[in-house]
């Protein structure tokens, strides 16, 4: 035996190599992302392809862009033969996109503020973390909202928000005792405080008002979509809820008015309601009263995304398991505190995605006003600036494009908080 | 038998509205203002400008109403209505009157129980095509892709000229004269027609209107106008009047600019009795003396406002044609005021 030669034993490890060039960095990256298998490659190659094909022909158009001039022969003159955008035409008439071209643009800050509050008012809404008595101004805001918007005497908003505040002591002195009571006697209550407040108000209060009024039919531009989309929105989710409790009620009268109400509305077109709004209506009416083209489309819109809301919400009742409703009854609960305390609220989360699908597409199916005369974005684009403008009658790309990138904003902004929503709400653990 | 309830239950209150609405005239005096139909947007005929104030050809005729009536041009409610609302917003009442570059048809007049004043403009419908498409005359486009505005009249006539030369086409249904043009130029249809006038208008437009040709034929009769409701004459005199004081103007030589002066020496009899310095015109109507005067001096008389809207200087640029004064081989022929 060879004792000598002690067999070889490494002492320390060997110190870590880099790993094959293959197999680290970016090579790495691309290759299992992007060239995995042969046809991945081909896939990222084509897409690559297109991707450069979309943008080489469309940075060009969009850095050449020209933003000062006042017409389209202009831009042409401008251009000069190459390919360019004319975004003169969004610098030129965007106070008209966004506000309509008849609301007086010395009134612009008006919106402007309702904006900014608006975002203030949805906050604490929207973000349950913030203090609770933000909701105050939240109460306060659609009556502020409306003043500052329409303008005219701080009388009527004053004197909505007076028959709020008397239906709401109403219902809660009486609620405790007989809901019916408490429930009528409060709209009672609000129908009184308007109605004298109605004969206290002057006829010519609108005329000296500290804002000019302006009527419904002067607005216009992105703030309709945004306002209608909002008050819509705000209001189809009560009623959207309602609808869904009676659908699911005991009670035969209020279950048959509701699914009725739903699957008619369910059944029937949007802008054929908003054509009954528009049109049809008028001649309902008894000649001479003439109620606001604004608040007829407020009233379609707001049963459409009910009637889908409710269903939207039914689905999440449905889902509940049979426990939750029995837990809630052997625990002594009444249908109200049921509903408020263990119901609803479990029901609503699963809700989540399904109220916001419909919202967003509610938000973007407000351009449908377009159709009936009323100069939404869209009507403002497809009427007056491209119809009607011989200085800007084909400029079709910079326009639609503008409309698509607000619209995108506002959209894939709900979908985000949305998303939140859904984590922070979070309970179960999948 | 529900259906039937539905219509009778609509009849009477449409019935009830055209009871209701039968002073249009006391209505606008009323109202202090003259709710006046438009379209949403055609160029030189209607539109707001960047300003957001409506300029165009009908626009004046509802001015020129306006300060004949109310004795304010400014005093007019724009309601702007599209070809599908239009008959709608004038039978419900919810318009005074209709000027929005509408065809004065037999069923429109008769069955829609609208009351046609007049012809403001002597339009026919015209065929678009590239100049590449090689083709001189409407006959030869059998098989055309044809770009069509949908619940208009020229819709009807074009199925009739191509029924009637026995060719085929297919319809591409358009809602706005914006998208026929960017449809057309897009090549989603080889030729688009509307009314002459719209074409024009649309072609002067084009980056190169000169690689595009109006078509010879012009295949239709399109007298547009102004309406109002069957069932009040009264208020129909007045509208028809005022369009007639327009032309009538025109062709006795009173302009915007030397109104004032004819109107304090004309010997001209007919004159006199237009701008409301002889004879009681005015009043059968219901209105003051100077009624006519006022409305000429909105824009002046149908040549001016022919000129500043739609004629030769503006990018429109039409010729008068058929919408010359009689005198002229026009169509334009007022019936005298006496």
């Amino acid at each position: 035996m060879a004792n000598t030669e002690v067999s070889f034993v490494r002492t320390e490890t060997l110190p870590p190599m880099a790993p094959p060039i293959g197999e680290q960095g970016i090579v790495k990256w691309l290759r299992e992302n992007l060239f995995a298998t042969p046809a991945n490659g081909a896939l990222t190659l084509v897409a690559l392809y297109v991707i450069y094909v979309i943008l080489s022909g469309s940075m060009p158009w969009i850095f050449n862009g020209v933003w000062n001039t006042s017409s389209l022969t202009e831009c042409r003159e401008v251009l000069d033969g190459t390919r360019g955008a004319c975004f003169s035409v969004l610098t030129e008439r965007w106070h008209q996109l966004i506000y309509g071209f008849k609301y007086p643009p010395d009134a612009y800050w008006r919106p402007n503020l309702t904006f900014v509050l608006m975002l203030v008012a949805i906050a604490p809404v929207l973000f349950f973390d913030l203090p609770r008595k933000m909701l105050i101004f939240t109460a306060i805001f659609p009556f502020l909202a409306y003043w500052l918007i329409w303008g005219g005497t701080i009388m009527t908003p004053i004197i909505a928000l007076l028959g709020v505040v008397a239906g709401g002591f109403v219902y809660t002195r009486f609620v405790a005792s007989n809901f019916a009571i408490g429930f009528f006697g409060a709209i009672l209550a609000a129908l009184v405080v308007w109605i004298i407040g109605g004969f206290m108000t002057p006829d010519t209060a609108n005329e000296n008002a500290m804002l000019q009024a302006v009527p419904s039919r002067d607005m216009g531009g992105y703030m309709l979509n945004l306002m209608l989309g909002v008050v819509c929105v705000s209001l189809s989710i009560p009623l959207g809820i309602a609808l869904a409790l009676g659908r699911q009620s005991d009670m035969p009268l209020i279950k048959w008015i509701c699914v009725v109400f739903i699957e008619f509305v369910r059944g029937v077109p949007l802008i054929t309601l908003l054509f009954v709004a528009s049109v049809m209506l008028a001649y309902m009416f008894p000649p001479g009263t003439t109620t606001d083209l604004f608040l007829r489309v407020v009233i379609m819109i707001t049963m459409f995304s009910a009637a889908y809301i409710a269903e939207v919400i039914r689905g999440g009742l449905a889902a509940l398991p049979k426990g939750q409703y029995e837990a809630a009854d052997s625990l002594g609960l009444d249908y109200p505190q049921a509903m408020r305390l263990i119901i609803l609220p479990q029901a609503l989360k699963i809700s989540i995605p399904g109220i916001v699908n419909v919202a967003v597409g509610l938000f973007k199916d407000t351009t449908l006003v377009s159709v009936i005369s009323m100069f939404d974005i869209l009507g403002m684009i497809r009427g007056p600036i491209l119809g009607g403008a011989a200085e800007w009658n084909g400029v079709y790309w910079e326009l639609f494009l503008f409309a698509c990138i607000i619209f995108f904003v506002v959209c894939y902004g709900i979908s985000q908080y949305s998303q939140w929503l859904e984590r922070r709400l979070a309970t179960d653990h999948r | 038998m529900k259906k039937s309830v539905i219509l009778g239950a609509l009849t009477v209150a449409g019935l009830s509205a055209g009871a209701a609405a039968a002073g249009t005239l006391d209505d606008v005096k009323a109202r202090g203002k003259l709710n006046c139909g438009v379209t949403t947007g055609l160029v030189g005929f209607a539109a707001p400008d960047a300003n957001g104030e409506w300029k165009g050809f009908d626009v004046t005729m509802c001015r020129a109403v306006a300060a004949a009536v109310l004795g304010d041009a400014t005093a007019v409610e724009f309601v702007p209505t599209t070809g599908k609302t239009r008959f709608t917003a004038l039978a419900s009442g919810e318009i005074d009157m209709l000027a929005r570059n509408t065809t004065w048809t037999f069923s429109r007049d008769v069955d829609l129980k609208f009351e046609f004043v007049g012809v403001n403009y002597y339009d026919g419908q015209g065929f678009m095509v590239p100049k590449e498409l090689g083709v001189s005359s409407a006959k030869d486009l059998d098989g055309a892709t044809v770009c069509i505005q949908t619940g208009t009249t020229t819709e009807l006539n074009l199925a009739d000229f191509f029924r009637s030369n026995n060719i085929s086409y297919e319809p591409v249904p358009i809602e706005t004269n914006a998208e026929a043009q960017q449809q057309y130029l897009a090549g989603a249809c080889d030729v688009y027609t509307t009314d002459a006038s719209g074409l024009a208008a649309t072609r002067a437009t084009f980056e190169n209107p000169g690689d595009h040709t109006v078509l010879p034929e012009i295949v239709s009769k399109e007298p547009l106008g102004p309406l109002v409701r069957h069932g009040d004459n009264e208020w129909g005199d007045i509208v028809r009047w005022t369009l007639n004081a327009l032309v009538t103007a025109e062709e006795l030589g009173v302009t915007s600019a030397n109104m004032a002066e004819m109107k304090a020496s004309t010997n001209n009899p007919e004159i006199a009795r237009l701008l409301g310095t002889e004879g009681t015109l005015g009043e059968m109507l219901g209105l003051d003396a100077d009624w006519a005067a006022r409305a000429l001096a909105v824009e002046g008389n149908y040549a001016e406002v022919f000129e500043k809207n739609i004629g030769e200087a503006t990018p429109i640029g039409l010729a008068r044609g058929l919408n010359a004064q009689w005198t002229d081989g026009g169509l334009l022929y007022s019936p005298p005021f006496r």
